[in-house]
């Protein structure tokens, strides 16, 4: 029942700030701050209830599941569940939902009920892409996030809002068609060979599906997710959504949304097909790179701040990608934390760049320069956050890339080599937003306030989440470790079969898949 | 006691963190006290530990204390956990000791500035990281500290943020060591994936057993690791970012650019020193590197007009005389010379920041000039700095020092006759420049008047570095004055002895002489140019050959023109021209296409009846006609 409250929660929540918004300003800003807080706290005692029986759910794939009939004639079912991964990244979305909210509460001044109906539902869709694992359920939550983020951005966003916003909505829609034929092929071949017409991820793991078709029905799985991550080069709609987004838009898009591609990485497109993965995953680590080097390079030239740091995301999710394609258990729990830790260091960015665009009405660095005596607790915050993103240790992000470079290492040398270069280029543009904003002679003579008392409660909890991550990330690295290693074991043991010589492989296989879903899908 | 350990990094890493949140509340001498307080405690207990060290020491002469474990995955499980041995021990106590002096120094001496708490925050966190460098016990741990001065070090040259030219010497500083960072990390992973561990002390066990001398992934390592460390110390080619460096207060200077950071890289390879014995190619390597920059930044030396930046060159170089040291195996002296070279540099930075107060903020030598008598105190520390860095005999550290590196460097069994003679040269070099710097600026005409005397804080530092800078050589001499080798001794814990050829105390005491007479005739040389004749600089300047080399030296050897040429401006340049990502084109593309699409179906539409039944039959006839013929 608690992953089905964690679902009811925001989509209630959000209906309710709806209606309240005929009541004022004020009421939906408080029912989704409490819808949220009550799932950030469902959140924390399951995992802290999990965290004392870490031993026990070693060899248990799933911490709690839900299933509900849904269409039974086709084989769809209404089935939810959790692990380690999941539960991570449900705690950083009502971390960064909570916040979401308390940024928004100046910046939005215009149907505020619509505005946060239209937040807790993407945050609905979002948690429902995290624990839905019924492949038609987590489709339907991987469109209900779409359309109110849509409107997100249409209605309440910046100057070129409309073109963002279209953009945006074909991008992820064109590359979740892909991903809908994909699951639908998939659940085909399943059935053809078993008979069992299911959707249900468990029992879709380990199907024996031709090689050629693994890779097309990999590739549409993997466009889906690469479009959310977003990889070069599918990357194009990511600036201009996230430059014309409400601060709120921004953080959640940076945060959560395009954790959503991650995550499906891990969970569908390596573990549904090892081999075609595997296949591909040098391609994949080579976009990685990419993405990594070229992200950095256009954030460099970036003079829109929002713009610059949307760029930056690029960057960094390569990383993660990287580090889901190395497939081993450093480069994914690295993949991990640097999925956690961007969420709240990118935010944090996008949450001053909105808060600058609120004092001085634009986002054109050209215009700023010598902010930090005006106001030098934003320069300080702003600070701690860039080093946050070049990647200086002691702080999250370090730990996760360094974790995915070292992981990386083990698999291809030299593409860890460029990839480390990153790092470098990441040094560059962040102290380069410092100096252009803060630091030099002020190009324009702006009075304004500094943050204050709201505004800094929400950017220390960020800093010391980051600090928390960077200096003892053991419990992210603890809790996600069980869920990594039944992913991987899965992988393994199909790569296993597939090396072994011996003639009557086909039947080794067999036996060897049925022992996998033994593991995985009893319950 | 031991167990104090944690507490050395802790007060400076508290501080900081009170002095950021509050400090912009707080008065000035709160501040002060808390900036440099904090780092006293810390020495303070450094001292208590190393007594402790030195009369009881531990089992093994080491001693680790784990705080918490950090990251777990695999065998990849660095903890946060220190590691005190006498190499660390030597560390934690200059940082901490010359440390503390640097702070009491700039309580006064930053007092008008409005960033004053800033200031001492940033300070004290630098002065934390680097403990945490030298003290980490695993490479990553080590890797968060040397990050960690490498940030304290942007923020301190970038201090007076409303230069820009200071943002760029501070960004400059950052990305450059960054890149030597980036060779480092690739070692760390190197070390990881076939030693199976990322503790420091493991590594250097495993090592030995597992590759023999001169095996491919002991030289790839420390090849990777000398990046980082040259970068960090400054060394050709990455020594371009410390003569910039200087933008920041001097204090900064004397510390960071001086004593400490700067060696982080001599620390890392005396650290790994296993590492590098299996490697001596890269050995050789260290050694022509460090002997190549001493000279190239000699000469730059020679040609400064800012104080600050004959002082950043002459770090440089004699950063440049510990690599050679490390480069023939004596690890031991060159961790000596860092020990006399932090305390009489910081007292040579401190001295010149003592001098620019005095004279306005003045920073060119010639418009210094006759202050001997006004500043006597400022001038006679300033002298013994200079004394040492020149490396007069027998009164002074850096005679000892620097006579044990020119020495090893010939006796030693991966040293060279060549070595000797160019190290030789340095010192020759060095004596020109150090005494150019001090006829310049105590003797002569009076060129800018005295406005500011220093205070007790000020004068105190000075006074104390200098007696350090005088007695800290006498803890090792050489075989011809009664070979006492107290710290070479110390170190032989972690730092093995160099296997040298037998040489006859004779050969010692000529190569002594040789080295002598050079800084002699450098220092008569730096007399007679600026005392006795001035107007031969000038001449020897006024030929377009002599301009040019002038110029060339004084530049730093267009270092800085070519990697602005190769790296900078076509980064630049690839930024500018695809600032709005072609890729995004291709996109644009489509949709223009699907909207050209659109507008010629559009034209279909006419709404007239005979053009669709037109239409209809021409399409009806194409299709049978396909129907008929297919």
């Amino acid at each position: 029942m608690t992953l089905l409250w964690l679902l009811i929660l925001p989509i209630v929540g959000g209906l309710l700030a709806w209606l309240s918004g005929r009541t004022g300003t004020q009421l939906p800003r408080w029912i989704s701050i409490l819808a949220l807080a009550i799932v950030f706290g469902l959140t924390l005692q399951v995992w802290f209830q999990y965290y004392s029986e870490i031993d026990i759910f070693k060899e248990q794939a799933w911490l709690i599941e839900f299933e509900q009939d849904w269409i039974p004639q086709l084989g769809i079912s209404f089935y939810l569940a959790l692990d380690g991964l999941s539960l991570l990244l449900i705690a950083l979305t009502a971390f960064l939902g909570i916040i979401s909210v308390v940024v928004s509460w100046k910046e939005i001044q215009y149907r505020v009920g619509f505005f946060h109906f239209n937040l807790l539902w993407i945050l609905a869709g979002i948690i429902g892409v995290f624990i839905a694992l019924d492949l038609f359920l987590f489709f339907f939550f991987w469109e209900m996030m779409l359309i109110p983020m849509y409107f997100l951005i249409i209605i309440w966003g910046h100057e070129d809002k409309r073109y963002a916003a279209i953009k945006f909505f074909l991008f992820t829609q064109a590359s979740g068609l892909m991903m809908l034929v994909a699951i639908l092929a998939l659940y085909f071949v399943h059935g053809n060979a078993t008979g069992v017409y299911t959707f249900n991820y468990n029992e879709l793991l380990g199907t024996d599906i031709p090689a050629s078709a693994a890779m097309w029905l990999m590739l549409g799985f993997f466009i889906a997710f690469g479009v959310k991550l977003p990889a070069v080069p599918v990357h194009t709609w990511l600036p201009d959504a996230h430059t014309q987004a409400p601060t709120a838009g921004s953080v959640v898009l940076a945060g959560l949304l395009l954790k959503t591609g991650a995550y499906g990485l891990i969970r569908f497109v390596v573990p549904l097909f090892p081999e075609a993965a595997m296949q591909f995953a040098f391609i994949a680590m080579v976009l990685g790179v990419v993405s990594i080097l070229y992200g950095a390079k256009l954030a460099f030239a970036q003079t829109d701040f929002k713009r610059l740091v949307a760029y930056t995301s690029v960057s960094h999710m390569g990383f993660v990608l990287l580090g889901i394609f190395a497939w081993n258990e450093l480069a994914l729990q690295g993949a991990i934390v640097v999925i956690i830790a961007h969420g709240l260091s990118t935010g944090a960015l996008f949450i001053l760049a909105g808060g600058i665009q609120e004092r001085i009405h634009t986002r054109d660095m050209d215009r700023m320069g010598g902010m930090w005596s005006t106001v030098p607790r934003m320069g300080t915050v702003a600070m701690f956050f860039a080093m946050a993103s070049l990647g200086l240790p002691g702080l999250g992000n370090f730990v996760g890339e360094f974790l995915v470079l070292i992981g990386m290492f083990m698999e291809n040398i030299l593409l860890t080599v460029f990839a480390a270069l990153g790092i470098v280029a990441a040094t560059i543009y962040s102290i380069w937003i410092i100096q252009r904003i803060f630091h030099g002679e002020p190009r324009e003579k702006w009075e304004m306030p500094d943050l204050n008392v709201r505004e800094m409660v929400v950017m220390v909890a960020m800093m010391l989440a980051l600090l928390w991550i960077g200096l003892y990330p053991k419990p992210i690295l603890n809790t996600a470790k069980p869920a990594l290693d039944i992913l991987q074991q899965g992988v393994e043991e199909v790569q296993m079969v597939e090396e072994m010589p011996s003639p009557n492989s086909g039947d080794n296989k067999k036996i060897f898949i049925s022992f996998k879903k033994s593991q995985i899908g009893d319950h | 006691m031991y167990e104090l350990l944690w507490l050395v990094p802790f007060f400076p890493f508290l501080s900081a963190v009170v002095l950021i949140a509050f400090g912009s509340r707080m008065p000035k001498p709160v501040s002060g006290t808390l900036g440099a307080g904090s780092i006293g405690l810390s020495a303070i207990i450094t001292i208590i530990i190393g007594i402790n060290f030195l009369t009881s020491p531990p089992e093994g002469y080491s001693y680790t204390q784990v705080l918490w474990s950090w990251i777990n995955v695999g065998n990849f499980s660095p903890a946060i956990s220190f590691h005190l041995d006498a190499l660390s021990l030597v560390m934690i106590f200059v940082i901490t000791f010359v440390g503390f002096f640097i702070h009491l120094y700039s309580t006064e001496y930053m007092i008008k500035d409005e960033g004053y708490a800033r200031f001492f925050a940033y300070m004290n966190l630098f002065v934390g990281a680097m403990l945490i460098l030298v003290l980490g016990d695993n490479l990553v741990l080590l890797l968060l500290g040397w990050e960690g001065v490498g940030l304290c070090s942007y923020l301190l040259i970038g201090f007076w943020y409303k230069k820009p030219e200071n943002g760029y010497a501070a960004r400059k500083a950052f990305v450059v060591t960054r890149i030597g960072d980036i060779a480092m990390l690739i070692g760390i992973f190197l070390l990881f994936m076939h030693t199976g561990t990322i503790h420091i002390q493991q590594i250097l066990d495993i090592a030995p057993r597992i590759w023999v001398e001169g095996a491919t992934i002991p030289v790839a390592a420390s090849l990777l690791l000398l990046g980082g460390a040259l970068g960090k110390s400054a060394q050709v080619p990455l020594q371009v970012w410390l003569p910039d460096a200087m933008a920041g207060p001097t204090p900064t200077s004397a510390l960071i650019h001086a004593a400490t950071m700067v060696t982080a890289g001599v620390y890392l390879i005396a650290r790994t020193h296993v590492i590098f014995e299996l490697a001596p190619a890269v050995m050789t390597i260290v050694a022509i590197i460090g002997l190549l920059t001493a000279l190239i930044a000699g000469f730059s030396a020679l040609t400064q007009t800012d104080i600050k930046r004959v002082l950043a060159y002459s770090t440089i170089s004699q950063i440049g005389y510990m690599f050679l040291a490390l480069g023939v195996g004596a690890f031991a002296a060159g961790m000596f010379h860092f020990m006399t070279h932090a305390f009489f540099k910081a007292l040579l930075f401190l001295g010149a920041g003592a001098i620019i107060h005095a004279l306005h903020e003045e920073q060119n030598m010639f418009r210094m000039g006759g202050i001997r008598k006004e500043m006597p105190a400022t001038f006679w520390t300033f002298l013994i700095g200079c004394a040492s860095l020149a490396a007069i005999p027998l009164v002074t550290s850096g005679f000892y020092s620097k006579e044990l590196i020119l020495w090893k460097s010939f006796s030693s069994q991966l040293g060279s006759t060549w070595y000797f003679i160019l190290g030789a040269v340095g010192a020759f070099i060095t004596a020109i420049y150090t005494f150019r710097m001090v006829f310049l600026v105590f003797y002569g005409d009076k060129k800018t008047e005295v406005s500011h005397l220093p205070g007790t804080r000020i004068l105190l530092t000075l006074v104390v570095l200098a007696f350090f800078s005088t007695v800290a050589g006498f803890i090792e001499l050489p075989h011809t004055m009664g070979n006492f080798t107290l710290f070479s001794n110390f170190m032989a814990s972690v730092l093995p002895a160099v296997p040298v050829f037998d040489y006859s105390l004779g050969t010692e005491f000529l190569l002594q002489v040789i080295a002598t007479f050079l800084v002699a005739v450098g220092i008569y040389i730096a007399y007679y140019l600026y005392i006795k004749k001035p107007e031969t600089v000038n001449e020897l300047t006024a030929s377009p050959a002599g301009e040019g080399i002038y110029t060339f030296f004084s530049s730093g050897w267009g270092f800085d023109w070519l990697y602005d040429k190769v790296f900078v401006q076509p980064v630049i340049f690839v930024s500018r021209i695809n600032k709005r990502d072609f890729i995004d084109s291709i996109y644009h593309a489509i949709a223009f296409s699907t909207e050209v699409l659109h507008r010629l179906l559009t034209k279909t539409q006419t709404g007239k009846v005979r053009w669709y039944a037109m239409v209809l039959v021409v399409g009806a006839i194409i299709v049978i006609t396909l129907a008929v013929f297919l």
